[in-house]
């Protein structure tokens, strides 16, 4: 399991992030980027931080990191398996092929594993339209999703 | 002499195993003491052909695909390296059907060149726009671009020309070029090849808007869901700077003009324009009413061009070839080319460039070749999300802005994504509205709660709940949504699930029902 750091240090790991990015021009989403890189998610303990840093309220942090799909206020399992679930993998068949990933690792959409192996998110689009179904592995791109790759994904992510 | 191999380095063919592919080839090669030089090219588009190997003869290229990684020894074996002959083998590139057929205007180098030489760049045409910019005055350039009548190809096809000269008659201590690389509909990832295939293509044409408009700082908004776009338009920016196309003196000219890449965080509404502005500046992406106008005020205030990546990636030839050039292609008001992004379920998917006023037919029953299942075409949605569902009724619409929303359906960002007769379309238009509840940014009620009854209604219809009375009101609840929505988000959602419901009624009647007429 991942150990979660205790808050100095998140306020301290916090405090290098934004020092390397707060010069930019609107530098809040690069900063919780960096952040989300930091830590693999979004800590609460580094908002008052950033708000401090940036001489904006809590709230509005707050407003910012919750708006956007991608941060996460919690540790994601050691992978992260993102399947295509717009119109392109739709009409590929990306139902039945999500179906049968959630049953075999036996978790749905925005879940962890138990054993902290994987979480499974869902993602609208990654481009691969032409070569759908269509899913990413830890920003490894995989199309043309069929049997064998399900195979080789749930291979990897017990590894 | 040492061969050249080209593999391909774009997302779309490595996910159907260019890496692996590239890897075997190298490992092959060494094992058989064999000199080559493997170039990692983009993509041409042909993603059914992918990963499509190229080898340089001295007959000129030479294509091989698909090439699965187990097919690498026989290549080797078969003397690929000479252009020999293979099962695999497709011969000259440019002759291939599917390229023979198009016009590569924007997409030119793409799949053909190493993305970050910015040698090979040149050597194929590249910089002779933005040589050609740094010369003429701001509003010549504006000019060029306005009487090409290029339209905004993100999708709401607004004239490029007008919006950059509201830009240059703005006084401001500071003007901004953004780059719309939000590319978040599904079925388009034309955005994505450029990112990935021909970075400088998009670099030239910012800077040559930022020369026109008196900008000397842009922005790429590039979606996280393309880290491989994301890194090599970073890379492209970062050689552009030491080589002198970006910096302080821009090819040697007295204009300044920078780019930075700026990572999206996975909400869809931020491909509209004013909630991308604001998430650049930090803030939610939430829309922001017009007037102001971004062009006026837009990113941190400032007077601001928000224009789409294709937009600007046409930009250079257009500078290059003059716009009688660009506009001798297309038809009506729709000039110039347009990269179709083939998708789906078809055979033969991928992007085609071509001018506009192709129809719909043209486009799914020949150039696609139809569904990849083999069953018939039942619904295109063209324009992604927020597009209508074309039956094959109306397959003679050709590919232009106005024939598009003459049908009640928009060309969008040119997305062409086919179904076959498996699909449920009562079940597309539950997603469409679902998808806007997902991705609404919550500003305007229309879209925040007009989705999610949506969602509702459409349930109660599948349900066989008063089936009449609940078309009756998702009508109406989308007439609400199409005129009082602030954004595309809430106001186009309507496109998808009326022209669902209008085309294909049957799918909307309770299953009971429908049973029971069977």
């Amino acid at each position: 399991m991942t150990m979660q750091p205790a808050s100095t240090e998140i306020a301290a790991r916090t405090a290098a992030v934004i020092a390397g990015l707060r010069g930019l021009e609107g530098p809040l989403l690069p900063i919780l980027h960096g952040i989300q890189d930091e830590f693999g998610f979004v800590p609460p303990e580094a908002l008052p931080v950033i708000a401090d840093a940036l001489n904006i309220s809590k709230a509005e942090v707050h407003g910012v990191v919750t708006f956007y799909h991608d941060y996460r206020n919690h540790p994601a399992g050691r992978h992260v398996l993102k399947l295509c679930q717009a119109e392109a993998c739709q009409a590929m068949g990306s139902d039945a092929i999500t179906a049968q990933i959630k049953q075999r690792l036996g978790i749905g959409f925005h879940e962890t594993a138990k054993d902290g192996s994987v979480t499974l998110e869902p993602v609208y689009c990654l481009g691969l339209c032409a070569c759908a179904p269509a899913a990413m592995l830890d920003g490894d791109v995989i199309g043309r999703l069929d049997a064998d790759a399900l195979d080789d994904i749930v291979q990897a992510v017990r590894a | 002499m040492t061969a050249t191999i080209y593999i391909p380095r774009d997302s779309g063919a490595l996910a159907v195993g260019a890496e692996k592919v590239a890897r075997n080839i190298e490992r092959e090669l060494t094992a058989r003491g064999i000199q080559a030089t493997i170039v990692r090219n983009g993509s041409r588009g042909a993603y059914f052909l992918e990963p499509m190997v190229e080898v340089e003869t001295a007959a000129g290229r030479i294509a091989y695909g698909p090439v699965k990684p187990a097919d690498v020894a026989s290549l080797i074996e078969a003397d690929f390296l000479a252009g020999g002959a293979h099962r695999l083998a497709l011969g000259d590139p440019e002759k291939i059907p599917f390229f023979a057929k198009q016009t590569r205007l924007t997409f030119a180098r793409c799949g053909i060149i190493d993305p970050l030489s910015l040698d090979a760049y040149k050597a194929h045409g590249g910089l002779a726009g933005l040589r050609n910019a740094v010369a003429m005055a701001p509003a010549d350039i504006v000019k060029q671009v306005t009487e090409s009548g290029l339209r905004g190809r993100g999708g709401a096809g607004f004239p490029t020309g007008i919006k950059w000269n509201t830009v240059l008659g703005a006084v401001s201590d500071r003007k901004y070029i953004v780059c719309n690389g939000d590319e978040g509909d599904s079925g388009t990832f034309a955005d994505r090849m450029i990112f990935e295939g021909d970075p400088f293509v998009l670099i030239e044409g910012m800077a040559i808007a930022g020369i026109a408009v008196g900008a000397t700082k842009g922005y790429i908004y590039i979606r996280s869901e393309y880290p491989h776009g994301i890194a090599t338009m970073t890379a492209a920016i970062e050689i552009a700077r030491r080589e002198g196309v970006l910096g302080v003196n821009v090819l040697g000219s007295p204009n300044a003009f920078d780019i930075e890449v700026r990572t999206g965080a996975g909400a869809y509404v931020c491909g509209e324009e004013t909630s991308l502005l604001n998430s650049l500046e930090g803030k939610r992406g939430v829309v922001r009413a017009k007037p102001p106008l971004p062009a006026l005020q837009g990113l941190f205030g400032k007077p601001t061009v928000v224009n789409n990546v294709i937009s600007l990636a046409s930009v250079p030839i257009i500078l290059d070839r003059g716009a009688a050039f660009y506009k001798d292609f297309g038809i009506g008001r729709s000039r110039g080319t347009i990269p179709l992004q083939i998708a789906g379920n078809v055979r033969y998917g991928g992007l085609f460039e071509a001018a506009f006023g192709l129809t719909l037919g043209d486009i799914v029953d020949g150039i696609a070749g139809g569904t990849a299942t083999g069953r018939p075409v039942k619904a295109v949605q063209v324009g992604g999300p927020l597009g209508a569902y074309f039956p094959r009724s109306l397959f003679d619409t050709p590919f232009d802005y106005e024939a598009f929303a003459a049908k009640d359906g928009l060309v969008g960002h040119a997305g062409i994504v086919v179904f076959d007769d498996s699909a449920d379309m009562l079940k597309q238009a539950r997603f469409a509205m679902e998808f806007c509840a997902i991705e609404s940014c919550g500003k305007c009620t229309p879209c925040r709660i007009g989705s999610t009854r949506g969602v509702e209604t459409l349930d109660k219809i599948r349900a066989g709940v008063e089936p009449e009375k609940q078309i009756a009101l998702v009508t109406d609840l989308c007439n609400t949504m199409k005129f009082g929505s602030l954004c595309a988000l809430g106001g186009f959602t309507p496109y998808p699930v009326m022209s669902a419901l209008n085309h294909f009624p049957d799918d909307f009647r309770p299953a009971a029902m429908a049973e029971a007429a069977e």
